[in-house]
């Protein structure tokens, strides 16, 4: 975890470079800075641009697929990837593409319910816990930890167990997952923050806490959060093909990647591409979020970029 | 007792799960009676929570026998996966993680970063199914699954261990990768590395005295915390190769509503997550005199 409380960056050459006027800085939201500077980091910058594909495709999901999900054919079974099916059909008939292709929407849809979950929830401990210290940081703190300290994937399967199987119980598991992982780097963040000049020169003109949270703390307490962001529903879809793959998510016969893969591998050794071509969206997906999150931590977490870069030699 | 708050969460009558369709009320009264069903919760927590300090953790309503021993027995498949995990692990991350951070930006460095996220981006179950594919399908060389006792037969425990280990191996030693690398960069920018090449010390000297002792700390971290999770049982990874493990325990028994089980198992995954916190920081002072302070 992010132990060490991040100073907040201070405006740097790099953001000079970016060609943003330093007046408009201090009023601007960094936010166009920060694409700027993602934009020329060309890993991230592809990496943001397939998301943004694979994002496009779950929004149109039922447009793009070229037939139903569930049509089943049965003279069509288990073809092989050609051209009517370029990613072939499975023991139903089914088409594989359109069936990747509603997965994608199923997918992303869990994975962006559970970390906005988690990130609300979470946050807002790891600020009031940063923010006010003392009682309200051990009782706060010492939950995040308890639940923490559960194995991920069981935990999820027992909030399953008690919420029963489908896609939003399975949003749910997997964000209540993430809490204590964002509890603990909003506090971390928020404790570098809150005591800075410009927040004791807020409190002292008599600013009230929830001014200076939402107005001096959380803003300059963001950039760790984002890059967790990022990071997370790369795991988030990553659990959800897990606990689909486990028969505990989303439910047949819906399209999941996670679930397209437990029924392919009975085929496995007859039609490898039933569980191939779901492995291989969840591996780009995955791959993607990750990539974008290293390029933030560059662009948002100047030490990091230091030591990442080399810079420490 | 957040372990046992839980547990008591997860819907659905255990003793009408372990009976099946087929039952008399009276057979019902008796195993609800037998199992403490019956008792207020209260009153199943404290009996549930002194016996546990004795080493007791109840019987399973599901089979009839005692959790320990169900647990023992899962216990030895558990701890080979894991072991031979994290050896992998620290097999691949070691001289990856150590080779990019001497070379920055170079094409070893290059090539590490991206190997290591692919290998953290990966779905696991998705690595196993096609090395299943391929080394038990198309080559035939190693079986597809399932763990004999390595003192039963050597030779097929290590052939039944290689792809979950690898499987697993790969992932984590993906992370700690990374670790490796930022830490080892770390200490070489550090001022009495740039002391010791100035009084002349040579390259192997540096780094073996100056740079390693200092990038092990982290490494000894993400190690206990890769370990604690592969201790608490790869779920997923123990289904594909029918590994008999303590996760697939904890599966069941979320499935058929085994209290007993599910509360001696997310126990035990506690209590392994506080012990290798504790020889994590056990190894601190002997890596680090400083903290001894």
């Amino acid at each position: 975890m992010t132990g060490a409380p991040l100073p907040e960056p201070a405006p740097s050459p790099t953001a000079t470079d970016a060609g943003v006027p330093s007046t408009q800085r201090a009023a601007r939201p960094r936010w166009r800075e920060t694409l700027g500077l993602l934009a020329r980091n060309p890993t991230a910058a592809a990496a943001g641009l397939v998301l943004l594909a694979i994002v496009l495709i779950a929004v149109f999901d039922e447009t793009l697929a070229p037939s139903g999900p569930n049509e089943i054919s049965v003279e069509d079974r288990l073809q092989a990837p050609s051209l009517a099916h370029p990613f072939g059909t499975d023991d139903l008939g089914r088409d594989i593409l359109s069936r990747v292709v509603l997965g994608a929407g199923v997918s992303l849809r869990v994975g962006f319910l559970a970390v906005a979950f988690a990130l609300v929830v979470g946050s807002l401990i790891g600020l009031l816990a940063g923010f006010y210290g003392r009682w309200v940081d051990d009782v706060l703190m010492r939950f995040m930890d308890v639940l923490f300290a559960f194995p991920a994937v069981l935990l999820a399967i027992a909030v399953l167990a008690v919420r029963g199987p489908g896609a939003g119980n399975t949003a749910l598991a997997i964000g209540v997952v993430y809490v204590p992982v964002f509890a603990r780097v909003t506090r971390a963040s928020v404790l570098g923050v809150r005591e800075e000049v410009y927040v004791r020169a807020s409190r002292s003109v008599g600013a009230s806490d929830f001014r200076l949270l939402t107005r001096h703390v959380l803003p300059n307490a963001a950039p760790p959060i984002i890059v967790q962001t990022s990071i997370s529903l790369a795991f988030a879809v990553l659990a959800e093909a897990a606990l689909s793959f486990l028969g505990l998510g989303t439910q047949p016969p819906n399209p999941s990647w996670g679930l397209m893969l437990a029924e392919g591998r009975g085929f496995i050794d007859i039609a490898w591409w039933l569980a191939f071509f779901p492995g291989i969206a969840i591996f780009l997906t995955v791959l993607c979020f990750n990539l974008l999150g290293d390029g933030l931590r560059d662009v948002l977490d100047p030490r990091q970029r230091t030591l990442m870069a080399g810079g420490g030699r | 007792m957040i372990v046992f708050a839980l547990v008591q969460l997860v819907p659905g009558d255990p003793i009408r799960l372990a009976l099946g369709t087929r039952f008399d009320q009276e057979t019902y009264d008796a195993l609800l009676a037998r199992s403490g069903l019956d008792q207020p919760l209260v009153q199943q927590y404290f009996s549930w929570a002194g016996r546990a300090l004795t080493g007791d953790l109840g019987v399973s309503f599901r089979s009839g026998e005692t959790v320990t021993s169900q647990i023992a027995e899962r216990l030895p498949a558990t701890l080979t996966l894991a072991v031979a995990s994290i050896l992998v692990a620290l097999v691949i991350a070691i001289p990856l993680g150590t080779l990019s951070a001497l070379r920055p930006r170079s094409v070893v460095d290059r090539v590490a970063t991206v190997l290591s996220q692919i290998g953290i981006s990966v779905p696991e179950f998705w690595m196993a199914i096609v090395l299943i594919l391929v080394f038990a399908g198309t080559l035939g060389w190693l079986p597809s699954g399932g763990y004999v006792p390595l003192t039963d037969d050597p030779v097929g425990w290590l052939r039944r261990l290689v792809m979950p280990a690898v499987v697993t191996g790969v992932v984590s030693g993906s992370v700690i990768t990374r670790f490796v690398r930022s830490s080892v960069l770390e200490a070489l920018g550090a001022d009495h590395v740039r002391t010791a090449q100035a009084k002349g010390l040579t390259s192997r000297q540096v780094f073996t005295w100056h740079v390693l002792r200092n990038a092990l700390l982290p490494l000894v971290t993400i190690t206990g915390v890769q370990l604690a999770y592969l201790l608490s049982g790869v779920v997923v990874v123990e289904i594909v190769f029918s590994w008999p493990g303590l996760g697939q325990l904890a599966l069941q028994a979320v499935q058929a509503r085994d209290y007993p089980v599910l509360q001696g198992a997310i126990l035990l995954f506690a209590v392994v997550f506080l012990v290798i916190n504790l020889v994590v920081d056990l190894l601190y002072t002997a890596i680090d005199p400083r903290i001894r302070r």
